[in-house]
C-alpha cells in the first residue's frame, strides 16, 4: 500500500479529531477576524433603522434548537434593533419548538433592557438626560422600559403554518386571543394601530425550513407588506430569487449573517457588546479552511493514486 | 360506505378547492367574510391534526412495546419524555394545574426544555459537521468534469462566506462568492422554484378534481 492509499484511508477519527480542534481552539482563544458586511444584510439594517417610532415590525421564529446556534443570534440582534429604536414587535412561531425558545429569547433581551434602563436612570452620572438622549423617553418609578402588551406582544405557537399567516391576514386578536402568557391580545394597546398584515410596516422570518416562501406566498403577496428573511447557511441560496425578485428585501445567512447583523447593531451603538456569532465566526472559519485543505489534499492523493495506478498498468 | 368514505371527501375537497380558488379573484366583503370563517374552522381542524399527531405516534410506540420489537426500550423513552414534557407544561406548585403562566420562564417546563432539549437536538445538529467534513474527505473527487466544477465553486464559496477567507484571499473573493450566490446557483434555483410551482398547481388541481386521492387514505377500494 502506497502513502496515496493510506492517505485515502486514514482513519475517520483523525478527521473528527481535527474538526474537534478546530472548533474548541477557537472558542477557547478568539483571533477576532475581521468581519464584512453583505449588502443583504446592510439592506435589512437600514430599512429597519429608517423605520420611526412605534413602526409596526413582525418576527417570526421558525426555527427549532437544532438551528439555534446560528439562527438564535440572530433573533436577539434583531430584537436590540427593534427596542433600541422603540419599535412596536409582535413575535409569533410556526414551528411547536420554537415556541419555547422565542419566550427565552424576548424574556432575556427585554430584561437586558429593562435592567439597564434602570441602572442608567439610577446612575448619578447618567441619570435622565442621558436615558432620554439614549432611550427616548423617561419612564418615572419603577415602571419598565419594555412593557408587554405595549412595546411588544408574543404570541407563541398556533399549528396551522400557511393558515396562520392567512388568519393573521384577518386579524391578529382572532387568531391569537391570547398571547403566550394568557393575556388577552383585544386588551393590548400594540394591536390598537396593528389589526392585521396589512398594517405591518415590516416582517421578518427567521427560518430553519421553507417557511420564507409561505410567508411571501400567503403573506406578503396577499397584504402587501415589506419582509426580510434570516435563516440557516444552508438553506441560504434557496432564497436568493426572491432576493433579486425583491420579494425579500434583504438576507442573513447562518452564522455569517447573524455576525454581520450583531457589527451593524453594536457599530451603530444600539448594544455594548459583540454577541455569540461573532465569537462563533473564529471557529467558523477555521472549519471552513480545514475543510478547504481537506478536500485540495485528498485530490491531490486521488490524482496521486490515478496516475501511479495508469503507470503500472 | 362508498359514499361517505369517496363521494362525500372528493366532492368536499371540489368545493372548498374551488372556492379558495375563486375567493382570491372576488374581493367582494361577503365572499370574504365566508373566506374567514373558512380560516378559522381550518386554523380549528388544524388544531385537532395536533391531536391526531401525538394519538399516532404514541400508539405507534405502545405497539413497538407491546410486540417486544428490537430496541423497544427507546419507545418507552419516547413515553417518559412525552409525559414528562406535559405534565410539567400543565402543572406548577405556584400555580396548580393547567395555567398558562406554568410554561413560562423559572417553570419545570421552560427548565426541561433549555436544558434538555435544546442541548440534545443541537448535539444531533452539530454531528453534522464531522460526518460532513469526513465524507467531503472521503468522496468529493474530481472523477469527471462536472465534479470538479462543484468542487472548485464548494470551496470558493466555502472560503468566500468566512471572515479567514478575506484576510488569505483578500476582498474579491467575497464579491466573487456573491456573484456566484447571486448569478449561476440563483439560475439554477429559480429553475427547480418554477419546476416546483408547475408541480404544486398540477398536484392542487388533481385534488380539486379527484383524480389524486392518496390523501384520503391508502388500501383497496
Amino acid at each position: 500500500m502506497t502513502f496515496f492509499d493510506k492517505m485515502l484511508k486514514i482513519d475517520r477519527r483523525w478527521i473528527y479529531l481535527l474538526v474537534a480542534l478546530a472548533v474548541i481552539i477557537p472558542l477557547l482563544n478568539p483571533i477576532g477576524l475581521p468581519i464584512t458586511i453583505t449588502e443583504p444584510a446592510q439592506d435589512i439594517f437600514d430599512y429597519m433603522d429608517k423605520l420611526p417610532e412605534g413602526a409596526n415590525v413582525l418576527i417570526a421564529i421558525d426555527f427549532d434548537p437544532s438551528s439555534k446556534p446560528e439562527l438564535d443570534p440572530m433573533l436577539r440582534a434583531l430584537f436590540r434593533h427593534c427596542f433600541s429604536k422603540r419599535l412596536h414587535m409582535v413575535v409569533v412561531t410556526l414551528w411547536p419548538a420554537g415556541a419555547a425558545l422565542g419566550e427565552d429569547a424576548v424574556a432575556t433581551v427585554v430584561g437586558e433592557f429593562n435592567s439597564f434602563y434602570k441602572e442608567e436612570l439610577a446612575d448619578p452620572d447618567k441619570g435622565s438626560a442621558f436615558v432620554q438622549e439614549k432611550y427616548g423617553v423617561v419612564k418615572e418609578g419603577d415602571e419598565d422600559y419594555l412593557v408587554s402588551g405595549v412595546d411588544y406582544s408574543y404570541l407563541g405557537f398556533k399549528p396551522g403554518s400557511a393558515l396562520v399567516v392567512l388568519g393573521l391576514g384577518d386579524s391578529f386578536t382572532k387568531t391569537y386571543p391570547t398571547d403566550y402568557s394568557g393575556n388577552q391580545t383585544t386588551n393590548q394597546e400594540i394591536f390598537k394601530n396593528l389589526k392585521s398584515l396589512s398594517d405591518l410596516d415590516f416582517m421578518m422570518d427567521i427560518a430553519a425550513g421553507a417557511t420564507v416562501e409561505m410567508w411571501i406566498t400567503y403573506g406578503k403577496e396577499r397584504f402587501k407588506f415589506d419582509m426580510g428573511a434570516g435563516c440557516t447557511a444552508v438553506s441560504a441560496t434557496q432564497y436568493y430569487p426572491f432576493l433579486n425578485s425583491g420579494q425579500i428585501l434583504g438576507l442573513l445567512g447562518g452564522l455569517k449573517g447573524a455576525a454581520e447583523y450583531e457589527k451593524m447593531v453594536l457599530t451603530a451603538g444600539y448594544w455594548h457588546k459583540p454577541g455569540p456569532a461573532t465569537q462563533g465566526m473564529d471557529a467558523q472559519s477555521i472549519v471552513h479552511t480545514m475543510t478547504a485543505i481537506i478536500v485540495i489534499f485528498t485530490n491531490i492523493f486521488f490524482l496521486m493514486q490515478r496516475t501511479r495506478r495508469k503507470e503500472e498498468e | 360506505m362508498n359514499l361517505l368514505k369517496k363521494q362525500i371527501p372528493i366532492t368536499i375537497a371540489f368545493l372548498t378547492g374551488i372556492f379558495m380558488w375563486w375567493q382570491y379573484y372576488i374581493p367582494h366583503h361577503s365572499i370574504q367574510n365566508i373566506y374567514n370563517i373558512m380560516i378559522s374552522w381550518e386554523l380549528i381542524i388544524a388544531g385537532f391534526a395536533l391531536v391526531v399527531g401525538i394519538y399516532s405516534l404514541l400508539h405507534h410506540h405502545a405497539n413497538k412495546i407491546r410486540r417486544k420489537t428490537p430496541q423497544w426500550g427507546f419507545s418507552v423513552v419516547v413515553y417518559i419524555a412525552m409525559f414528562a414534557m406535559v405534565i410539567n407544561g400543565f402543572y406548577s406548585k405556584q400555580n396548580g394545574f393547567g395555567d398558562p403562566q406554568n410554561i413560562l420562564m423559572g417553570g419545570n417546563f421552560q427548565w426541561m426544555f433549555n436544558y434538555i432539549q435544546v442541548p440534545m437536538q443541537a448535539t444531533m445538529f452539530s454531528l453534522l459537521a464531522f460526518y460532513i467534513v469526513s465524507a467531503a474527505y472521503r468522496s468529493f473527487r474530481a472523477r469527471t468534469k462536472e465534479a470538479t466544477i462543484l468542487l472548485i465553486t464548494a470551496v470558493i464559496v466555502m472560503m468566500g462566506r468566512v471572515p479567514l477567507g478575506e484576510v488569505i484571499f483578500g476582498p474579491k473573493l467575497p464579491e466573487f462568492t456573491e456573484w456566484i450566490l447571486k448569478t449561476p446557483s440563483m439560475a439554477a434555483q429559480r429553475g427547480i422554484l418554477l419546476g416546483v410551482g408547475l408541480a404544486i398547481v398540477a398536484t392542487s388541481l388533481r385534488i380539486i378534481f379527484g383524480i389524486e386521492r392518496t390523501y384520503m387514505g391508502g388500501g383497496a377500494d
